[in-house]
């Protein structure tokens, strides 16, 4: 395919999308190579990674040594005095990527109304190491030294509540809980809150649990990788796929109703165009993953083909079965080599809930900037595998993107991002 | 050391507990909203109005309880609407435990 070719059919796409497509108006991001969009941009561009040992916690006596922990984090410096005694770490950094969207988007209370504005988060195990303190603390010193902000901070639907508190956002709100597919979900839930005739909605997932609890949790998983080299730790799609690295952190997107940001005058990243998700079949009955049936449903959704998109980001779990399994859901859509691919979240890990909307945020940008960031440290594609995979920032107009996500137990999500129509 | 510390130290059991005291615990437990003057005149302020919702309050007594050694029932924390009628409850339990000690 020739770049003329590509150019012609990105400027198809965005006329292509439907006017009442719902759009992005403002990001933001707290990753393990950046904190704040920007900083995590910049850092994604020049394949930065944020995989080391983690700093919170002494991973070294565990089978799995490594994690993506955000950098620099006081959490002080952004969360106001009063929330801090009863917040989770995840939902500092959840509190901190939300107040960045909002900021960026520039809408007022004003703008919103009382009930305009809603929140709908991802999430997946809910506030792990405040629970695992006050655990501790019931089992060593009894019930008396339990903090009253246990009954809600370790709950999974703790971050759309206290995000919606803080900012006055009383329209609908809500939780999803599919693991990671989550960061992808709860934007197509924010879509139907939107439909139903909310004016905006913060969304996304920022999520994460490193603490031993949540790390001997999710050994159990069997998908951690135990390489102790973080140029080596989590390589989707390599020859040498070892499972992945755990991270934290996340991006929250405002999603907005396109009228009314057009009656605000609001700038826009792109439009949210397409959304679907299916389920695997049963264990067992031999059915086919339900992937590539998310994909082509969200293309749909968007009005699209295989031929608009311009880059997939794809969910890289890194086990080689399940790469195996992406690999052919998207070579059967678009080809072999058919269309770049690329698996930013190499330089974060997985981010559980927050890991969908972090790929949303760096979709959205790709179609900012004319730019596609990277897969870093995957040197040599399996067997099997025939992807283009981008291993150095590659620029190249990016009209759509596909964006893919699954979630441990069967859950698939796909969405399609667009230049604004 | 603070005063909070040098009184559980001293378990003075049966002196009275003032409002700086209290206000302390409160900022260290439950922290202080934006805008709010918590060393100004606020013993007869509810304390919604400075800030704390009745898990903020129920986090400060529960506090309390463990360094005084006292037990305030929830239905008296959840009557305490301003920081004197708290105090009251608190210096009572106080004056009890320092009869039986």
């Amino acid at each position: 395919m020739t770049s003329d070719l590509r150019v012609r059919e990105t400027t198809a796409a965005a006329e292509e999308v439907r006017p009442t497509a719902p759009v992005v108006t403002g990001i933001g991001v707290t990753a393990p190579n950046g904190l704040g969009t920007e900083a995590w941009w910049r850092a994604t561009l020049a394949g930065v990674s944020g995989i080391r040992p983690p700093a919170r916690f002494d991973a070294s006596g565990y089978p799995a040594k490594l994690a993506g922990e955000v950098p620099g984090f006081d959490a002080a410096e952004h969360i106001p005095s009063r929330l801090l005694p009863s917040t989770d770490h995840m939902t500092r950094l959840a509190l901190t990527a939300a107040a960045e969207a909002l900021d960026d988007c520039g809408a007022t209370p004003d703008d919103l109304g009382d009930f305009g504005a809603g929140v709908v988060t991802a999430a997946s195990a809910g506030g792990f190491e405040f629970g695992q303190r006050e655990l501790q603390a019931l089992w060593s010193k009894g019930g008396q030294y339990v903090s009253a902000y246990q009954s809600y901070a370790w709950f999974y639907a703790v971050n759309s509540g206290q995000i919606s508190i803080r900012h006055g956002l009383r329209g609908p709100s809500g939780v999803v809980v599919t693991e990671q597919a989550g960061g992808l979900d709860a934007v197509g839930q924010a879509r139907r809150q939107l439909r139903k005739g909310s004016r905006l909605i913060v969304t996304g997932g920022v999520d994460g649990a490193l603490c031993p609890w949540g790390w001997t949790a999710q050994l159990t998983g069997g998908r951690m990788s135990t390489v102790d080299d973080p140029a080596r730790a989590y390589l989707p799609f390599d020859a040498a796929a070892s499972g992945h690295v755990p991270g934290e952190g996340g991006a929250l997107l405002t999603l907005e109703d396109p009228a009314f940001a057009r009656e605000r005058g609001a700038r826009v990243y792109g439009a949210f165009a397409g959304y679907a998700a299916t389920f695997d079949p049963a264990p067992g009955t031999g059915g086919e993953p339900g992937l590539r049936r998310a994909a082509e449903l969200a293309l749909a959704d968007a009005g699209l083909t295989a031929h608009h998109i311009d880059v997939v980001f794809a969910d890289a779990a890194g086990v080689p079965e399940l790469d195996r399994q992406e690999a052919e859901a998207i070579t059967g859509l678009f080809g072999a080599r058919g269309v770049p691919v690329t698996a930013p979240k190499t330089m974060t890990g997985r981010l559980a809930a927050g890991g969908g909307s972090l790929d949303l945020a760096a979709a959205l940008l790709s179609v900012r900037d004319g730019v596609i960031p990277p897969t870093v440290h995957v040197d040599r594609l399996a067997d099997g595998i025939a992807l283009d995979l981008v291993r150095e920032a590659r620029e190249h107009p990016v009209g759509a993107a596909l964006v893919l996500a699954r979630g441990h137990g069967g859950f698939n999500a796909a969405a399609v991002v667009t230049a604004a129509a | 050391m603070t005063a909070t510390a040098v009184r559980h130290k001293n378990n003075l059991k049966g002196t009275e507990m003032e409002l700086k005291e209290l206000t302390g615990l409160l900022r260290e437990c439950a922290g202080v909203d934006e805008g709010v003057d918590l060393d100004g005149d606020v013993i007869d302020t509810p304390f919604a109005e400075l800030g704390y919702d009745s898990l903020a309050v129920l986090q400060t007594t529960g506090h309390i309880e463990r360094e005084y050694g006292i037990t305030l029932s929830d239905d008296t924390v959840a009557e305490a609407e301003t920081p004197r009628m708290l105090l009251g409850f608190i210096n009572e339990s106080l004056t009890a435990a320092g009869r039986a000690a």
